[in-house]
């Protein structure tokens, strides 16, 4: 058997050159706040290491996390699946079926224990004795629980794994619950989103798999670099927010100029993704871009905290105080809903006031 | 002991027991079991839902408004389908009129589902049943070239291009690490290409991948994003100008041309790639015409892609609408979802519970209390299922019947019913691929048939697309801009108590959504899906449904490598999140269901 294909050979496939893959790695130290001593350790890890095993398990969901997943465009999910890791288990992209199936997961939990990442979409239901959600016979918790002692490092794909999602909404028939709260002792990547973002899934597995290390988390356990902020902190309409222009009825002619879509229901300043600066499917719109307002769909119990046309401040139902953990420690998201509202009034007031005082930084209007 | 069924099967479960859970490359969890008998012919067959959300519970008590979003997180494989079927039904209960660009827009959406959805499972979920990844390493770069150049123009043809190919993918085999193409059925005797069919099929599996990403942009143009864009109840959500300040926020020519550039190139490459691909691959198992099941017998479809907006009748929709029973292909029925005779579900062998389980209950009266009883000959623990005992309960999935009949959904009920209706641009088309493989028109009551009729479906689609797309260039220019109709979006403006239902034809078939709206909030709502009716067990007369037709009387090469039984579960797209989430009218009993 030949050598294994490593990520320097993908790097030479890709065209590029051993000069720019020596300069990769000499960054890569930098980013890593490594001495340049350390660049050629680097590359030689990347010339020898063997593409990590991931093993993607399916519980209760929708499918839409790995639908997200094979849109991403860069890097391409063939590049993905082929050389940069070893997916040897999932069920919607797998050849194998049935009993040959639980063989590759059995295989990788025993040639690769500690090794592996296990890469979780959807939740398991507690109830009816986890026989909600049957996968080989047995209940989708067992697989779930055996997975996950073996890894290495567990990423929660979406919302259903981080936080419970659809399923998981008033009343939960199922208890449906996520994966958090009943795998412990193992770091757990929180990438929610209903699905999340491709390129925000692949940027994940690759900066683990490029930097050999887990990504900084916040303090509910979600990247920083995708999560830290809001949507409303980057939104490209937030001009029109600040100067208190907004869209007051669908398809009116503040819609069609691009307002702010707050009254509308928007969830972008409540809401922490990559989405208004990542975008979707290789930067082509986001929600609001398109008209509608972010349902705030990587936020936990973001279905409880409908109707989704209500404006923030209409919104009473309570959240609990871990969503709240980066949301400045308000309890309630009504308090955050009039916090807004008056955050919209203070912006058109201070730019009214600007405007007056000074002719010159008017409203452009 | 063999059982005759009510449709027509004689099924005896003496023989070995074959397990398939789980079934792969598919959306959700599914389980099939079949006994095989001394010839190792199937001779019953037995396919289980393994999962349950309770969707429709959780959708009791909020805004109709919002039903689109939870619905359309029953799936997000066919994304966006469940989304459109639930503002159809709630408009349909409320009485909103959309504008003409917003049905134009939303069948942009559909139509560009049904092109993806189709083309990703045919090289994604579908070929590793046709196509061994491991010949492909034996292929002649240079055979392969001169294959793919004679059947189509596609430029990615040269032997470099197979020759490159091939190094990567050997190169990949010889690590060790399969990943994906692990433990697959690799040589298999039933799978009959050549090494360079192999070889051109897998190249093409890999520009699938990458070419797929680009058809769900329209969604993300229109929706914003893509799995699950957004959708309006009364219109689209995406607002078009064209000409003024702030287009750029909105639907303007430069979004318009990259939805048309995504269009044109999703046509090029059905016309290119995928149908030439298709008859290639099928032109080598002419003889393996099993999986018919019940498609020559009972199918039915609820029609979609209305011409103009605001009318469902028949007459206006391009896609058919119909039910052919008995198959009588001289008859055509007409269907109505509104009619409480016409569309039942039962449960009698699904694990929920009826007051009267030997009777079927109409959508709008609905009731679903789970009821996990694997029945007396069930074989397993509570946690563990051996085997299952199919004379009682044994699946998550109801079992819905068309005036008492079980019936196969799908691309190929569509074209069977688009052809008994005589409908040129499906009976033509479908005449042409029968004609350039030598097989007769009974062909097409097969697995292959169905493989085949999505990949004419998917090709239908995009020249929909085209069509669309100028019908919206058409009305902008004529100075309608209008996407949204918002007379009724305040919820004061609604009447008191009313019904509504709404239906698309979803890439794997017929959809329905029944809701009921009571003082501004869902008192009721009700889904049918596709998978529902091609998944679902027996029901109480002893009818078996369509995956469990399909696989009667086929031949398994090996019983440790049922690749046929694949085959024929493949050709139907399962989507089993869609099939199992139903709920009751009083849905909180389910907010009971103990905790253990």
């Amino acid at each position: 058997m030949s050598s294994p294909e490593t990520f320097y050979d993908v790097f030479r496939q890709q065209g590029i050159s051993r000069r720019s893959f020596n300069k990769f790695c000499a960054l890569t130290a930098a980013s890593l706040g490594l001495s340049p001593a350390f660049a050629p350790k680097i590359a030689h890890a990347m010339e020898t290491r063997r593409r990590t095993p991931v093993i993607w398990l399916n519980g209760l969901e929708c499918t839409c996390c790995s639908e997200s997943f094979i849109r991403s465009g860069h890097p391409l999910v063939s590049d993905v699946v082929l050389s940069m890791l070893s997916l040897d288990y999932s069920h919607v992209l797998m050849a194998a079926a049935g009993h040959q199936a639980e063989a590759a997961l059995e295989e990788t939990r025993r040639d690769h224990a500690g090794e592996y990442i296990l890469a979780v979409e959807g939740n398991p239901p507690l109830n009816e004795d986890g026989m909600f959600c049957i996968v080989g016979g047995r209940p989708f918790i067992d697989q779930l629980q055996e997975m996950a002692a073996g890894a290495k490092a567990i990423v929660a794909w979406g919302s259903c794994a981080s936080n419970g999602c659809v399923q998981a909404a008033r009343p939960n028939p199922t208890q449906a619950t996520p994966i958090h709260k009943v795998i412990k002792g193992k770091p757990i990547i929180k990438v929610p989103g209903c699905p999340p973002i491709a390129e925000v899934m692949t940027g994940v597995l690759t900066y683990m798999l490029t930097f050999d290390r887990l990504p900084p988390l916040d303090r509910l356990g979600r990247p920083t670099m995708f999560y830290g902020q809001r949507i409303h902190d980057k939104c490209y309409r937030r001009p029109h927010f600040d100067a208190g222009q907004f869209a007051e009825a669908w398809d009116d002619e503040n819609s069609r100029k691009g307002y702010c879509l707050y009254k509308m229901g928007c969830r972008g300043p409540t809401t922490y993704n990559a989405c208004s600066t990542v975008r979707w499917n290789d930067g082509v719109s986001f929600p609001i871009q398109s008209g509608h307002g972010c349902i705030g769909c990587s936020e936990e119990n973001f279905w409880d905290n409908g109707p989704f046309y209500d404006r923030l401040a209409d919104v009473h139902t309570p959240l609990g105080v871990e969503s709240n953990a980066d949301k400045m420690g308000l309890g309630a998201l009504g308090v955050i809903g009039a916090g807004i509202a008056a955050h919209a009034a203070a912006s058109a007031l201070q730019r009214a006031r600007a405007s007056a005082t000074n002719p010159k930084s008017g409203s452009g209007e | 002991m063999a059982i005759q069924t009510p449709n027509g099967f004689s099924l005896d479960n003496t023989g070995q027991r074959i397990v398939v859970d789980p079934v792969t490359r598919i959306e959700g969890h599914l389980r099939i079991e079949v006994n095989i008998d001394e010839s190792n012919i199937i001779r019953n067959a037995v396919s289980t839902g393994t999962m349950w959300r309770g969707l429709e519970v959780i959708l009791k008590g909020r805004d109709p408004r919002d039903a689109w979003a939870f619905t359309q997180r029953i799936c997000g494989v066919c994304t966006g389908t469940h989304a459109l079927t639930s503002v159809r039904a709630v408009e349909d209960a409320l009485g909103i009129q959309i504008p003409e660009n917003a049905n134009i827009i939303r069948n942009i959406m559909q139509l560009t589902l049904q092109v993806h959805d189709h083309l990703v499972h045919f090289y994604h979920l579908h070929a590793l049943d046709w196509v061994d990844v491991v010949s492909a390493l034996s292929a002649d770069p240079r055979a392969t070239s001169e294959l793919a150049q004679s059947i189509s123009s596609w430029p990615k043809s040269s032997p470099g291009y197979f020759r490159d190919l091939q190094t990567r993918l050997k190169k990949f085999v010889e690590s060790g690490q399969l990943g994906l193409f692990r433990n697959g059925y690799w040589g298999h005797a039933a799978y009959k290409l050549p090494a360079e069919a192999n070889l051109m099929a897998v190249a093409h599996y890999l520009e699938a991948l990458d070419f797929q990403k680009e058809i769900k942009k329209i969604h993300t143009v229109f929706g914003g994003k893509n799995p699950h864009p957004n959708w309006l109840v009364g219109g689209v959500p995406c607002p078009i100008n064209v000409s003024d300040t702030g287009a750029v926020g909105a639907i303007n020519i430069e979004r318009l041309n990259l939805v048309k550039n995504i269009i044109d190139q999703s046509r090029r490459f059905v016309e290119q790639v995928y149908l030439p691909d298709l008859m290639a691959i099928a032109s080598f198992y002419k003889d393996w015409n099993y999986g018919g099941g019940l498609s020559s017998t009972n199918v039915l479809s609820y029609g979609d892609i209305p011409d103009y907006a605001n009318d469902y009748s028949a007459g206006n929709l391009l896609l058919p609408r119909g039910a052919i029973i008995n198959g009588n292909l001289n008859e055509v029925h007409e269907v109505d979802l509104r009619d409480s005779e016409e569309i039942q579900e039962f449960v009698s062998h699904s694990w929920y519970r009826y007051a009267d389980e030997d009777i079927g209950l109409h959508p709008w009266d609905g009731v679903t209390e789970p009821n996990f009883d694997p029945g007396k000959n069930f074989k397993g623990t509570k946690t563990r299922i051996d085997s299952l005992d199919e004379s009682a309960k044994y699946s998550w999935i109801k079992s819905p019947r068309w005036k008492g009949h079980a019936m196969e959904v799908g691309p190929l009920a569509r074209y069977i019913i688009g052809y008994a209706s005589n409908i040129p641009e499906f009976k033509e088309p479908t005449e042409k691929l029968l004609t350039d493989l030598g097989l007769p028109v009974n062909a097409l009551f097969s697995t292959l048939g169905r493989t085949a009729a999505r990949g004419l479906e998917c090709a239908w689609a995009a020249e929909k697309l085209q069509y669309f797309y100028a019908r919206l260039i058409d009305n902008i220019r004529a100075g309608d801009s209008a996407t949204a109709n918002i007379e009724r979006w305040e919820p004061a403006t609604w009447p008191k108590d009313v019904k509504g239902v709404g239906f698309t034809e979803a890439p794997r078939g017929a959809l329905g959504h029944w809701v009921h709206i009571k003082d501004t909030r869902i008192e009721n709502y009700q889904a049918v899906v596709p998978t529902t009716w091609n998944a679902g067990p027996r029901d109480a007369e002893g009818n078996i449904g369509a995956y469990e037709a399909a696989l009667m009387n086929t031949p398994v090469d090996n019983a440790e490598q049922p690749l046929e039984i694949l085959r024929t579960i493949h050709s139907f797209d399962p989507c089993l999140a869609c099939s199992t989430h139903v709920m009751s009218p009083e849905g909180e009993e389910l907010v009971n269901v103990t905790v253990r």
